[in-house]
C-alpha cells in the first residue's frame, strides 16, 4: 500500500485551521464593531439628565421614563414567566417525561420557541389590548412572559434531568415526598443550570422590541405620575428603551437621535452583563 | 423453617414476581428475612437481587414502567398493599445506595434533612440526634470539625457512612444496602464491614454484594438468586461449605458469574 504524503496532510490540516479561525474571527469582528459603534455614539449622550429626567421638547433631558418602564415590564414578565416556566420545567422533568402530553408540551414548548416575537405582540395585542381597550406596560410584560415561557421551562426541564436518579432514589427512600425531593434536593443541585437560565432568558426578552410595539407601546411621560398611580402600568401606554430607540432613531430632531443611541447603549451593556453574569456565575460552580 | 425462627421473621416475601414493562425480572420469590440478622443476596449480574431488594422499599416506582405482584409482609403488614403510607414505610426500611449519595448540602444538614422530614426536634435536640447518628456510622471522630463543609466534600468512604448515618438517623427497623462498598476503596470498605457488624444489634440488614467474601465475612443468612429465582437461602456458613444446589455451588465456587 502506498502512503500519503505526510507534507500533503499537514498543508491541509494547517488549511483547514486557518479558515475555521478566520471565519471565527469573522463573528468577533462583527460584535466588537457593533459594540465599538453603540459605544462611541451613545457614550456622548450620557449625562446626568439622561438617568434623571424625560423629555418633552424632543432636545433636552433624558430617557428615565423608560429606564424605569423597561425595568419594571421586565421585572414583571419575570415574575409571570420564571414561576410558569420553571413549574412547566418540573412537570416534563419529574412526572411527565415519557407520558404523552409531556411529550406534546415539549414538543409545543419548541416550536414556541422559534416563533416570530412580533406575532407574540399580535397574539397580546388581540387578547389584552383590544379586550381592554388601551395599550398598557402590563400586556407588554404579558408578551414577554409568553417569550421567556418556553425558554425556562426547557432549561428547568434539562437541569433537572442531567441531576442523576441515584439522588432522587436516594431522596425518596429517606421516606421525602415528591415535592420535596423536587424543591429541596433536585433545585439545589441544579441551582446554577436554573439560575443560569432564568438570567439568560432575562437577558433576551428585555431587548425585544416587536412584541411591545402593539402592547406597551411608548410614552413620553413617566409610567405612573405621581408614583401612586400604579395602576397606569394596567392601563395606559408605558415608555421603555427597545421602543424608545425605535421612535428616536426615526426622528427628524437631532437631540432625540443622540437619546436613541444612548438607550441603545444602555440596553446593550444590561444585556451584556446579564449574559457575562450568567455565564460566568455558570462556570464558577460547576468547577 | 422452625418454631422459635419464625417469631423473628421481620420481611417475609410471598409469590413476588417483578416486571419491566412485559420482561419478568423475578419469579416466585418465597423468603424470610429474619430480625437483627445480616442477610446476605448474591448471584451473578441480571439475576434480580436488586429489583428484590428495591421492592422491600417501593422505590421502583420511581419508575411508571416498573411493578410488583405477590406480597411482601413486614410486621405482618403487607407492604406492596396501595393503603400503605409510602413515607412511613421509608422511615422504617432504609436504603443505602451502590454509589454514595450525600444531599448537595453540608455534612449537618445531611442527616439533619431526614430528621426534619419525620420529627419535630428542637435545635439543641437536633444537633444531638445528628452526632449520635454520626457516632453510630463510625464517622463523629473524622469529621466533628467539618460540620459546614458539603457533603461531597468528603472522601468516597466517608460520603458512603455519612449515607449510612443519615439513614440510621430516623430510626429504620430495617436498613437495604445496594452494594454499598463496590465503589469505595478497600479501607473504606473495612470500615464499612464493620460498621454493618455494629448496625445489626440494632437493625435488620439486608445487603446485596457482588463479593463472595464479603458476604461470608458479614452475613448469618444467605439467599443465592439465579434467572430471577431464590435458588438456595439458608445460614451463610451452610451456603458456602454444604450447598444443596448444584447451581450454587458453582457459583460460590466461581464456575460462572
Amino acid at each position: 500500500m502506498k502512503k500519503r504524503p505526510v507534507l500533503f496532510r499537514r498543508l491541509t490540516d494547517r488549511i483547514v485551521k486557518i479558515i475555521s479561525v478566520l471565519a471565527a474571527l469573522v463573528g468577533i469582528f462583527f460584535l466588537l464593531w457593533i459594540l465599538l459603534e453603540v459605544l462611541f455614539r451613545g457614550a456622548s449622550s450620557f449625562n446626568f439628565q439622561f438617568f434623571t429626567e424625560i423629555s418633552l421638547d424632543g432636545e433636552n433631558g433624558g430617557v428615565a421614563n423608560a429606564i424605569v418602564g423597561t425595568f419594571v415590564i421586565t421585572l414583571t414578565a419575570v415574575f409571570i414567566g420564571v414561576p410558569a416556566g420553571l413549574l412547566g420545567g418540573i412537570f416534563l422533568s419529574e412526572y411527565g417525561r415519557n407520558s404523552r402530553i409531556g411529550n406534546l408540551i415539549r414538543f409545543a414548548s419548541n416550536v414556541m420557541m422559534g416563533m416570530p416575537s412580533i406575532i407574540i405582540g399580535l397574539f397580546v395585542y388581540s387578547v389584552i389590548v383590544y379586550n381592554t381597550g388601551s395599550f398598557s406596560g402590563f400586556s407588554g410584560a404579558v408578551a414577554l412572559a409568553i417569550i421567556m415561557l418556553p425558554v425556562i421551562l426547557r432549561t428547568t426541564e434539562d437541569m433537572l434531568s442531567l441531576v442523576p436518579n441515584s439522588l432522587r432514589e436516594a431522596a425518596l427512600a429517606l421516606g421525602t415526598p415528591r415535592w420535596k425531593v423536587t424543591l429541596h434536593i433536585l433545585f439545589k443541585a441544579a441551582r446554577t443550570g436554573l439560575i443560569t437560565g432564568i438570567l439568560l432568558a432575562t437577558a433576551r426578552v428585555s431587548g425585544e422590541t416587536a412584541p411591545l410595539l402593539f402592547t406597551s407601546l411608548n410614552s413620553f411621560y413617566w409610567p405612573a405620575e405621581p408614583w401612586w398611580h400604579f395602576w397606569s402600568f394596567f392601563t395606559s401606554p408605558t415608555a421603555n428603551l427597545t421602543v424608545t430607540i425605535n421612535d428616536y432613531a426615526m426622528s427628524p430632531y437631532k437631540g432625540l437621535n443622540s437619546m436613541a443611541w444612548g438607550a441603545s447603549l444602555l440596553i446593550t451593556a444590561c444585556v451584556l452583563v446579564l449574559n457575562v453574569f450568567a455565564r460566568y456565575h455558570f462556570r464558577e460552580k460547576t468547577k | 423453617m422452625n418454631q422459635k425462627q419464625s417469631e423473628n421473621v421481620k420481611i417475609s416475601v410471598r409469590d413476588l414476581n417483578f416486571f419491566y414493562g412485559s420482561h419478568k425480572a423475578l419469579i416466585d420469590n418465597n423468603i424470610d428475612i429474619l430480625k437483627n440478622k445480616v442477610t446476605a443476596v448474591i448471584g451473578p449480574s441480571g439475576c434480580g437481587k436488586s429489583t428484590h431488594l428495591r421492592v422491600y422499599n417501593r422505590i421502583f416506582e420511581l419508575y411508571r414502567d416498573q411493578k410488583a405482584t405477590g406480597t411482601v409482609m413486614l410486621d405482618g403488614e403487607n407492604i406492596l398493599s396501595p393503603e400503605v403510607d409510602i413515607l412511613e414505610l421509608r422511615r422504617k426500611v432504609g436504603m443505602i445506595f451502590q454509589k454514595p449519595t450525600p444531599f448537595p448540602m453540608s455534612v449537618y444538614e445531611n442527616i439533619a434533612y431526614g430528621l426534619r422530614l419525620h420529627y419535630k426536634l428542637s435545635k439543641t435536640e437536633m444537633a444531638e440526634k445528628v452526632e449520635k447518628s454520626l457516632r453510630s456510622a463510625a464517622l463523629w471522630e473524622e469529621i466533628k470539625d467539618k460540620m459546614d463543609k458539603p457533603g461531597m466534600a468528603l472522601s468516597g468512604g466517608q460520603q458512603q457512612r455519612l449515607c449510612i448515618a443519615r439513614a440510621i438517623a430516623v430510626e429504620p427497623e430495617i436498613i437495604l444496602m445496594d452494594e454499598p462498598t463496590s465503589a469505595i476503596d478497600p479501607i473504606g470498605t473495612a470500615k464499612i464491614e464493620e460498621l454493618v457488624g455494629e448496625l445489626e444489634k440494632n437493625f435488620t440488614i439486608v445487603i446485596v454484594t457482588h463479593n463472595m467474601q464479603q458476604a461470608a465475612r458479614i452475613s448469618d443468612y444467605t439467599a443465592f438468586f439465579f434467572e430471577g429465582k431464590i435458588i438456595e437461602y439458608g445460614e451463610t456458613e451452610k451456603i458456602f461449605t454444604k450447598p444443596e444446589n448444584k447451581k450454587t455451588e458453582d457459583y460460590i465456587t466461581g464456575r460462572f458469574g
